[in-house]
């Protein structure tokens, strides 16, 4: 048992050192399909974070009229916390917004001028509303509109924004879809390729593996040598994949973040690494010896 | 040991004309070591005879039993067992093409679980028995036909099989190296396997004085205890 073990690895091995050129074509096919592998996975938590981060952006703000004291607004702000779809709500005064406003354009002096030029405060105090769940804004805005305070209230910038807000979601998961819908079409081709590569390495020893059958080697000792080429292919493909994708990580970590600061690639990797290896690992495996499984059986049938 | 009842095997034909009747309701039994030679015009369907005893083809009608072995019967996965107990000099001698002479020989002793030390005492030495020590490491394309056909006989050999089964195995070879592959079969024979031997070696059959099938378009025409080629 532990004999044809040892014979089985041992002439797997050497197989795929003599077939040397068609194993690398077989191991780059491989590299191609981990690698879309690997993009799905590492693709959901980037998109992940960046719905949540769309979503951590959105707010509405609700706009008090010019006389409106602090502490009425504070009051409204006390009863808009009760409402549940609410997650928090923050105050800023007339002269926080001021300042928001000069902190944001100090660089811009024809902001600055216009600003002096109107000489008094021309904000208004308002209350950053944030909901749960971007849907809850509609709800949040009704309730606001059919209140006692409304009064109060000289405008709620939801209606304005709501548009770019279901642009915004809409064009996110939608570049999430069309790109989870083209790395499984690529993939899906990857795999055939790979299949496919692996079924003419093995067809050249067709005749062999009838002849092994003929001389009364049992179909594990036949096919054995063939699992173990696929296991070694899978295994440097998935190595190869792993050194790239670290590499690249590595690489664009920065560029990434130049772009979407709260995006870390390289952490993400890190923090997945045995996750990702796994994965990659099960991917160049499981291809190679389900091909070469596959390709061999109809040899045997002798 | 072996029982070929009443076998016939067709050829289906291709291109819709009538089948090929390779053997044609052939029966004969084996009882024992016996050294039997089954002689015939070619395509009078030697091969096909012992395609159908090592269960590489399925025959149309018949059975054949090795002991109380119906072998096309019996599972796929079962065959390996049978096969074991076979030697087989196939006629266009199916070496492995990407093994070496050593490593073809040592091919079967390796399937079926002998130690390493078996094989490095056993495979020199049948290599030194058909004359192909100095061939050991060359690969069958290497190989001159004759060559390959001592491989063939030393990998059919190697496991030590009840039966062999040698499908015109001098067809290659020089009138010395024939010379010397029969004495060996005779000797294997007379340590007790059952040889059967397809050829058209008119000489060879003469000189054995052992049992003759004689097959004629599929059908067996003479069946003789110290048998002669005549056709
Ligand atoms: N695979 C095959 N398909 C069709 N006909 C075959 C096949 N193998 C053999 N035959 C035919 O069966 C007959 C017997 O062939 P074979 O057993 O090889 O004869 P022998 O070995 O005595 O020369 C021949 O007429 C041959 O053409
Ligand atoms: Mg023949």
């Amino acid at each position: 048992m532990f004999t044809s073990l040892r014979r089985v690895i041992k002439t797997g091995w050497r197989g795929f050192r003599r077939n040397i050129g068609l194993s690398l074509a077989t191991i780059l096919i491989m590299v191609m399909v981990i690698s879309l592998a690997t993009l799905l996975f590492l693709l959901s938590p980037v998109s992940d974070i960046l719905i949540t981060d769309i979503k951590e952006k959105v707010d509405i703000s609700v706009y008090f009229k010019e006389d409106v004291l602090s502490e009425d607004i504070l009051e409204v702000e006390t009863e808009i916390l009760k409402i549940p779809e609410v997650k928090d709500v923050e105050y800023v005064s007339k002269e926080q917004a001021l300042e928001k406003f000069i902190e944001r354009h100090k660089d811009d002096p024809v902001l600055m001028e216009s600003l002096t030029e109107v000489g008094a405060n021309p904000f208004l105090a308002s209350l950053n509303i944030r909901a749960w769940e971007v849907s809850q804004y509609e709800q949040v805005t009704n309730f606001l509109e059919t209140s006692p305070f409304r009064s109060l209230i000289d405008k709620v910038d939801y209606h304005q924004r709501k548009p770019v807000i279901d642009k915004v979601f809409s064009m996110v998961s939608g570049f999430y879809k069309i790109g989870i819908f083209f790395s499984i079409v690529f993939a899906v081709v990857a795999v055939l390729i790979a299949f496919n590569t692996i079924r003419i390495a093995i067809y050249n020893s067709g005749e062999e593996i009838s002849i092994m059958r003929l001389v009364g080697a049992s179909n594990w000792f036949v096919r054995g040598p063939f699992l173990i080429q696929g296991i070694i292919i899978g295994f440097i493909a998935a190595l190869i994949t792993l050194l790239i994708s670290f590499g690249l990580c590595y690489g664009f970590d920065n560029k990434i973040k130049a772009i979407a600061p709260e995006i870390s690639i390289y952490s993400i990797f890190v923090s997945n690494f045995f996750l990702l290896f796994l994965i990659q690992l099960a991917t160049g495996i499981g291809l190679g010896v389900i091909s070469s499984y596959v390709a061999v059986r109809k040899y045997l049938k002798i | 040991m072996l029982s070929i009842n009443n076998i016939t095997k067709l050829y289906p034909s291709r291109t819709g004309n009538a089948p090929t009747i390779a053997l044609d309701n052939v029966s004969f039994k084996i009882n024992g070591k016996e050294f039997v030679s089954i002689v015939g015009k070619s395509g009078a369907g030697k091969t096909t005879l012992l395609k159908l005893i090592l269960a590489e083809e399925k025959p149309s009608k018949g059975q054949i039993f090795f002991d109380d072995l119906n072998i096309h019967e019996i599972k796929r996965s079962q065959l390996p067992k049978l096969r074991q107990r076979i030697g087989t000099v196939f006629q266009d001698y199916k070496l492995f093409p990407s093994k070496t002479t050593y490593e073809n020989v040592a091919y079967i002793m390796e399937a079926m679980g002998a130690s390493e030390q078996e094989i490095k005492r056993d495979v020199p030495q049948i290599l030194e028995i058909v004359g192909l020590l100095n061939r050991a490491d060359n690969f069958p394309n290497e190989l001159s036909g004759g060559e390959k056909q001592r491989a063939a006989i030393a990998r059919a050999l190697i496991h030590r099989p009840d039966i062999i089964l040698a499908d015109e195995p001098f067809g290659n070879l020089d009138p010395y190296h024939t010379f010397d592959i029969i004495k060996l079969l005779i000797k294997i024979y007379e340590l007790g396997t059952t040889v059967i031997l397809a050829t058209h070696d008119k000489e060879v059959i003469n000189s054995l004085g052992k049992r003759v099938i004689t097959l004629d378009s599929g059908k067996v025409i003479r069946d003789e205890e110290r048998g002669r080629f005549i056709l």
